[in-house]
């Protein structure tokens, strides 16, 4: 409901919503700031906002110390893997329930939403059992397949809204020229489609970079993730909060350059359309 | 129009993600409910036999219970009038004419894609710490006495994290919800002289009834689980151990998988009560 408002008005609401978003980005941003001091001026008594010494030895310190690199490519691979298998699953699905609606299409649907409610918790010990038994803990195979059925019901459901939006009647037309199911999806529907899909991958490969549930608790040494590997700081040892900053920098740092992309998915994502 | 062949390849095609979802839904389920019908302790003798509902009755009758559904409860309900209420806010706010919204959209977006081992972390130790934390320092400034945020006041400190990790998801579908308001009916109103307050509860309250509604249960269902943020700060002592904390220590440390099993079933059936007003609302919007 934007409206012309006097130029008075504007910078007061400007000046507000500045104030008020810094505030809450705040955080982030002292964490950055914090990451670029030595130990000794990261806990400086009144604390030094922008004026010190900026070094980058707290990220070496990092990479050196606990194989930074290593648990970067667990994160990829399993942020990666599981949204790319789930795709792959959800594609089909979702573009029959789009085009070849049945009667149980709304069913199914919201069946697979219900998956996505059971609480993590409560399956806990029977994955843990399973995983030993197939020897899966501690793999990024492992983890690849859990986060891939957390995000399933999700991945089915973006795709779903994004394929109803294609208008049936160019599917019709294609039918009529005797186009094959074939055709109809690699011609047609395919190009139609890569902007929902590229979406949907991108909020997906954010969620499971972030899930910190299974990772937590499936991993140990071999296929930790960063979730885990930012948990490890968490028992204190001297003085660390610039190398803690500088690891939890290197550890957000590309899903929030990948958010920036997705922010308007994340109203469709994670409200399963029920908000528009 | 669909033709029998599409059908059936229909069929097909929604195979693997139906039979995959109903594995994964089922088999872990089906456990689930075997193991909390036992006594079941792997490092101390294995399976010890069927004991019937032994575990759902000494679950709920044990000392930690209760005080762990109120933790709970607290945690969720504060989480959500703190964001539901200063997300709307923070929605009217940003909807307004103003210079650089689209980087004060990213500013107040940004917390939503921290992972919650970092935000828990930072808070704790950069903000928290009663010497080193950025917030000791300002009490410190104002001659007061710095609190023991994670010890003495350890709820608070976990609704504030989980607040701020969650107040951009509230703001960013209110602000959806805020945009579709009729512009008309608004000015209307405004030239009819009705003061803000009433133009806020007559109008923007009812129309944003719905969004607040989709955001109170897809918040509950995910504040109902959340464990990243108790396991690397207090780890549940300082009476921050919710009912799903409860259950991995139950199960994960302590190794009583029958008890912990059926703490999970409870787990289950009260976050499949918020599930179904959730679903409702979802199916309606299906049949529009």
């Amino acid at each position: 409901m934007a409206r012309a408002v006097t130029p008075k008005k504007k910078a007061i609401n400007t000046a507000a919503a500045w104030a008020i978003g810094l505030l809450i980005f705040f955080p982030i941003l002292w964490t950055i700031l914090t990451s670029f001091k030595t130990e000794a001026t990261a806990i400086a008594d009144p604390p030094v906002f922008l004026f010190f010494d900026w070094t980058l030895e707290n990220y070496q310190v990092v990479q050196d110390r606990s194989d930074y690199m290593r648990f970067l490519w667990n994160s990829v691979i399993i942020a990666g893997g599981s949204t790319l298998i789930g795709v792959m699953i959800a594609v089909p699905a979702a573009w029959s329930m789009a085009f070849v609606p049945s009667k149980r299409t709304k069913d199914i649907l919201l069946w697979m939403l219900s998956t996505k409610m059971l609480p993590a918790v409560g399956v806990l010990y029977p994955i843990y059992l399973i995983f030993i038994s197939m020897g899966l803990l501690d793999t990024r195979t492992g983890l690849v397949f859990i986060l891939m059925m957390m995000n399933l019901p999700i991945i089915v459901w973006m795709l779903y809204t994004y394929f109803k939006e294609i208008p049936g009647e160019i599917l019709e037309a294609c039918r009529m020229d005797g186009a094959g199911l074939k055709e109809e999806i690699l011609h047609i529907l395919t190009p139609m489609a890569i902007p929902g899909i590229a979406s949907t991958m991108l909020l997906n490969f954010i969620l499971a970079w972030n899930e910190a549930f299974w990772t937590l608790n499936l991993t140990a040494a071999q296929a930790a993730p960063l979730t885990a590997f930012i948990a490890s700081y968490s028992s204190p040892e001297g003085l660390f909060f610039a190398k803690l900053s500088a690891a939890s920098t290197m550890a957000i740092a590309p899903v929030l350059i990948l958010g920036w992309f997705s922010q308007k998915q994340l109203v469709r994502g994670l409200t399963f359309g029920a908000v528009k | 129009m669909a033709t029998q062949q599409s059908r059936s390849a229909a069929r097909w095609m929604m195979a693997p993600a139906v039979v995959l979802l109903l594995g994964w839904m089922l088999v872990p389920l089906v456990m689930t409910l075997y193991f909390s019908f036992k006594q079941y302790l792997p490092l101390r003798g294995g399976d010890l036999g069927w004991v019937g509902f032994d575990n759902y009755i000494r679950f709920v009758t044990s000392s930690a219970f209760w005080p762990s559904i109120q933790a709970t409860l607290l945690i969720v309900g504060g989480v959500l009038v703190i964001t539901v209420g200063l997300g709307i806010l923070l929605a009217l706010l940003l909807d307004q004419p103003m210079w650089g919204q689209g980087i004060v959209r990213i500013l107040v977006i940004a917390p939503f894609f921290v992972m919650p081992t970092v935000s828990a972390l930072v808070w704790k130790n950069m903000f928290m710490d009663p010497v080193n934390g950025l917030l000791a320092h300002l009490w410190k400034f104002f001659g007061a006495q710095p609190i023991e945020w994670l010890s003495q006041v350890s709820m608070t400190s976990i609704i504030i994290i989980v607040s701020w990790q969650w107040l951009p998801f509230a703001t960013l579908i209110l602000l959806t919800a805020v945009q579709s308001l009729d512009t008309e009916q608004m000015e209307a109103a405004e030239m009819d002289g009705a003061p803000l307050l009433s133009r806020f509860w007559h109008l923007v309250l009812p129309h944003l009834s719905r969004a607040i509604t989709v955001v109170i249960l897809i918040q509950t269902i995910f504040l109902l689980s959340i464990f990243a943020e108790i396991f690397v700060t207090t780890q549940g002592s300082f009476g921050t151990r919710t009912l799903t904390y409860l259950i991995f220590q139950r199960v994960l440390e302590s190794q009583n998988v029958g008890l912990g099993s059926a703490g999970g079933v409870y787990a289950i059936i009260l976050a499949n009560i918020v599930a179904i007003f959730l679903m409702r609302i979802v199916g309606k919007n299906l049949d529009a």
